[in-house]
């Protein structure tokens, strides 16, 4: 009897780790959140925003770029190139996307900031990566954001670049379960 | 059925052999049937892994794109790697630990028969599965063996075969894994302590170990880009808020203690051999034991040395160099025993020995190129080029292949009874041995002079070294073919062994008949 328990207790083994398998997709999400790994931004409301101490000495150069994936069909691309920015002060940027296609679109972007070092330090109050976005038929629309660096952005940083790619959720996620295998 | 229950009341009635005929095979719950299904198993797919993998050397003989078009290369190489590993080096160490764990530890048999034969005949159903897709509409699957995404997701319908027959081969392994860890801890022989089971059993007490830990991992994770090809989710995809970097995070998790998988056991075989032949006891059994625990222990947080490259932080960088080069600690006290039981020792050179002695040798070869890509700075120049072929393929062929090759050799006059053709063994390690050198020295240097894996075409200054590795592949392939005439040949006939086989051997495999009954120590033998 207790030999036969033994062996129960070893098929627990495999199934405990399936589920560990799994639970890897949350402890790395939680990992790149703490250490900023992996491009992911930190986020501040805007009440909290506006307690931070502006550090008038120093200026930092945010740099905007922008990339699209797979079959995108939009233009896009920033406003600016790049702005010098006080830490602890807010700013407003903006990003310029054109839907090519001629039927309605829905994207999402997703931020990046390099050096990773200094991903937990870009905080953004307000983003258009927040929530999906639609577009119309060959609409043209801005995309806006508001940010502040943390003014205790390592000193060795001076630029600091911000990154959004912009998917087409239409083709990726909605129509993927059946539409994309008939094209393969 | 339960010849366990049986024997003990009333003994000499049931000593029957096999049912006649082939539904023995099937229905068998014999430890020595299913470790010989394994075996032959295992056997049938090196033929077919190495039909492959000269159809990639074919390919290779000159640059530019002559024999096959690109996207079937890919296939070949992604089927290979998949063959050669759950396949081949898997199945005959199962095949071997189904034959002989039982009779070194003194067992009636498995503890599980009957989950036993299970294990086995799900192998063949998955491996008609994944090879089936070769034969449908857009070919098999070609995005290499690790699958990575967002290219794996777009095989076409080969993906959910080779994800359901992964998933199968997992469960056969981990059912495996979990009989052989049942009948170490349940069937030992009265007075068989823990520290005094043969290393062979105790590398596989160990490898069940990290079988059953992290092949559901590998299911995992086959099971998430399955969801996420075909029902929404976005694991690895970035719009979805997933990443793709994460999937080389879980494969490598489990797809480091999997190399270990395919080594440890030849770690065991090699350690039973040099002693035999060497007439020593092993040198530092305790140290071979705890070196293979902690091997297995340090393979679970190193996997991130297979991804330097994706841009980890350098504080990450640093841990997973540190802790792989750790491992060469308890592998060179490995090799360091191995190397002291020979010393001063009566040795002979019979052909198991020969292979171990080539795996000793040439499994550091492929050790020392592994530290070479442990150092972050020199993977950078290192990562996916052939010099990474050139490693894992030194410590898999002359590592795990002739640990396994050797193993049979030791073992096969006790499984037929015949002496096999000592003249064809040696002729059958020799060639091996110089064609394996020819065929993957040469790869050291095309990798380091930058040629990328995985690919049909290539530079053309690389041409020299790869007609030569070409020529290397099919001396080792055709030299297998004496490895099959030799096996068959012994089972036919030959000088009779007897029970001792091996002058120095020692275990209690050798106190039974050769070949041996067909339920052996069902009264079991006493360790003093």
């Amino acid at each position: 009897m207790k030999k036969r328990s033994r062996i129960w207790h070893l098929f627990a083994i495999p199934v405990a780790m399936f589920g560990f398998g799994y639970l890897m997709v949350p402890i790395y999400d939680v990992f790149c959140d703490l250490t900023g790994l992996n491009g992911k931004t930190g986020s501040l409301s805007q009440a909290q925003a506006e307690h931070i101490e502006v550090d008038e000495d120093r200026l930092v150069r945010v740099e905007f770029i922008s990339s699209l994936n797979r079959n995108a069909q939009w233009e896009f691309s920033p406003d600016m190139v790049s702005m010098m920015v006080q830490p602890g002060r807010s700013y407003a940027a903006s990003y310029t996307a054109v839907n090519q296609k001629e039927e309605a679109v829905v994207g999402q972007a997703i931020p990046s900031v390099a050096p990773a070092k200094a991903a937990s330090y870009f905080n953004k109050t307000e983003c258009f990566c927040f929530v999906q976005q639609e577009f119309a038929p060959s609409e043209s629309r801005q995309l806006n954001l508001v940010f502040v660096v943390d003014p205790d952005l390592p000193d060795d940083i001076s630029t600091v670049t911000l990154s959004y790619t912009l998917f087409d959720v239409n083709s990726t996620v909605i129509q993927k379960p059946f539409s994309r295998q008939d094209d393969v | 059925m339960n010849a366990y229950a049986t024997d003990a009341h009333h003994d000499d009635d049931h000593h029957h052999g096999p049912p006649p005929g082939l539904m023995r095979w099937v229905t068998t719950t014999n430890h020595k049937d299913i470790g010989t299904l394994y075996l032959w198993f295992s056997l049938i797919m090196f033929f077919i892994g190495g039909v492959m993998a000269l159809v990639i050397r074919t390919e290779l003989f000159q640059p530019g794109l002559q024999v096959v078009d690109p996207h079937f290369f890919n296939q070949m190489t992604t089927l290979h790697a998949l063959i050669m590993i759950f396949g081949v080096v898997m199945p005959a160490f199962v095949g071997l630990a189904n034959w002989m764990l039982p009779m070194m530890v003194g067992a009636p048999d498995m503890a599980l028969p009957r989950m036993n034969n299970w294990s086995f005949w799900i192998l063949p159903f998955g491996f008609a599965m994944m090879l089936a897709t070769l034969f449908m509409e857009g070919g098999g699957p070609a995005a290499g063996w690790t699958i990575y995404p967002p290219l794996s997701l777009q095989t076409g319908n080969a993906l959910p075969y080779l994800i359901f027959s992964i998933h199968l081969l997992g469960v056969s392994s981990i059912m495996g894994a979990i009989n052989i860890i049942a009948t170490i801890m349940n069937l030992r022989a009265p007075g068989m302590t823990y520290m005094k089971m043969p290393l062979f059993v105790w590398t596989w007490f160990i490898t069940a170990y990290l079988l059953i830990a992290v092949m559901p991992v590998l299911a995992g994770a086959v099971t998430m880009l399955l969801t996420d090809k075909f029902f929404g989710t976005s694991f690895f995809d970035a719009a979805g808020g997933g990443d793709p970097v994460m999937f080389q995070h879980i494969f490598w998790f489990f797809g480091h203690p999997e190399v270990y998988i395919l080594i440890l056991p030849s770690f065991g075989l090699v350690s039973e051999i040099i002693p035999t032949f060497s007439r020593k006891k092993l040198f530092g059994y305790n140290s071979m034991v705890y070196a293979t625990a902690s091997i297995a222990l340090l393979s679970f947080i190193v996997w991130a040395h297979h991804m330097f490259t994706v841009g980890m932080p350098l504080a990450g960088e640093m841990f997973f160099m540190f802790t792989t080069m750790l491992i060469a600690v308890p592998t060179g006290v490995k090799v360091f025993n191995w190397v002291s039981t020979m010393w001063q020792g009566a040795m002979t050179f019979e052909t198991p020995m020969l292979f171990a002695l080539g795996f000793v040798i040439m499994f550091t070869i492929g050790g020392f190129s592994g530290l070479m890509l442990a150092m972050t700075p020199i993977d950078f120049q290192y990562h996916d080029t052939y010099f990474v072929v050139a490693h894992f393929h030194y410590v898999l062929v002359p590592g795990a292949i002739f640990g396994i090759i050797g193993g049979v050799y030791y073992w096969l006059p006790k499984w037929t009874g015949n002496m096999y053709d000592e003249k064809l063994g040696q002729a059958h390690f020799w060639l091996s041995t110089i064609f394996v050198n020819i065929l993957f020295f040469p790869m050291h240097f095309v990798g380091l002079a930058g040629m990328p894996r995985r690919i049909p075409d290539y530079a053309v200054q690389f041409t020299d070294f790869n007609q030569v590795a070409t020529i290397g592949a099919f001396g080792f392939g055709l030299s297998q073919i004496l490895f099959l005439v030799l096996v068959i040949k012994c089972i036919r006939g030959g000088k009779k062994a007897d029970d001792q086989v091996w002058e120095g051997a020692q275990g209690l495999e050798w106190t039974v008949s050769s070949p041996p009954p067909y339920h052996t120590f069902s009264p079991q033998p006493v360790i003093k």
